[in-house]
């Protein structure tokens, strides 16, 4: 195997599993916050700015790999 | 497509390169500056419409402040950089998304391959921007923190009550790096994608296809200003109650 094709699959592998944790904290979040709104219909701006707020935490994560798939493909 | 991580300087004066990003910033401050002296010269008890919109803002920055700490007067002592971190990094995101960024620039041949270096490109897709407001914002926590706590604020980090508070205190230090990390990573990350995302979607279908990530870019900068914001406030906070009540 050349280092080149080395390469992309490492890049197409660092984000590829590392868009599935984020994904899964992102979907278990916007259900908990789907089940808090249903019980307190009332509290659902609080509930929607915190889970927004708890999102882009986890979006984050994805974001550092999306960061070393980008560093593999263009510097090394 | 010629896709660059590093922020493309444009002009070297002696050892010194402006980049792109530089000239950005300069920019937004002029922006932010020019507006700033615009409203406080004119400073009226029945605000105006642009003072208008900036005390909307800063009174809903100073809500989600109060909302943290439910204390009004550390709520006034956070206000003034909490709401520069927030309004600067929403100006320097949602600039990036006017037309003529990474697209205006000059050509040049780098490696045999002729190269556009952009003149513009929006300030937080380069890390020496995002990586100067971490440090700030940390280095803010800090002084703020010894501020209120004396040179108590130090028991954090070095806790000689046991031999788990010590290493808890090892924790703490590394974490306070960390932070730094992921402050600038994640602006970093965030911007330097939506910028490369709107390049790429424009090089497939120009104009009718970025129409929703310009959407997506939209409130991804809007978004990563707030959790800049809440973030620091959090630390802020967090660095100054005292540790006494476990």
């Amino acid at each position: 195997m050349s280092p080149e094709s080395m390469k992309l699959i490492a890049t197409a592998l660092a984000i590829g599993i590392g868009g599935f944790g984020p994904a899964l904290a992102i979907g278990l979040l916007a259900s908990k916050a789907m089940e808090a709104i249903g019980r307190n219909p009332e509290a659902a701006p609080k509930i929607q700015s915190a889970m927004i707020l708890a999102m882009a935490f986890a979006e984050a994560i994805a974001i550092y790999a999306l960061v070393i798939a980008l560093i593999i493909k263009l510097i090394v | 497509m010629h896709i660059s991580l590093a922020a493309e300087k444009i002009i070297e004066v002696g050892p010194i390169a402006i980049t792109n990003t530089i000239l950005v910033t300069w920019i937004v401050i002029a922006v932010l500056s020019f507006i700033a002296v615009k409203i406080s010269r004119n400073i009226k008890t029945v605000p105006g419409q642009l003072q208008n919109i900036f005390e909307f803002i800063l009174e809903a920055i100073e809500g989600l402040i109060q909302d943290v700490t439910v204390d009004k007067a550390k709520t006034r002592k956070f206000l003034p950089l909490v709401a520069t971190f927030f309004i600067f990094i929403i100006t320097a995101n949602w600039i990036g998304l006017i037309p003529g960024f990474e697209t205006i620039g000059r050509w040049t041949t780098e490696n045999g391959e002729k190269v556009l270096v952009p003149f513009f490109r929006p300030p937080g897709s380069d890390l020496n921007t995002t990586l100067a407001l971490a440090i700030i914002s940390i280095a803010a926590v800090q002084i703020f923190g010894i501020k209120s706590l004396g040179l108590k604020y130090f028991k954090k980090f070095l806790n000689f009550k046991g031999p788990i508070e010590f290493f808890v205190g090892i924790i703490e230090t590394v974490s306070e790096f960390a932070k730094i990390i992921s402050f600038s990573f994640r602006l970093f990350g965030n911007i330097f994608a939506g910028a490369v995302l709107l390049a790429v979607i424009s090089f497939f279908i120009p104009f009718v296809a970025a129409v929703p990530f310009y959407g997506l870019e939209l409130f991804v900068g809007f978004v990563q200003a707030l959790v800049f914001a809440m973030l620091t406030t959090v630390f802020l906070f967090m660095a100054t109650i005292s540790h006494d009540e476990h």
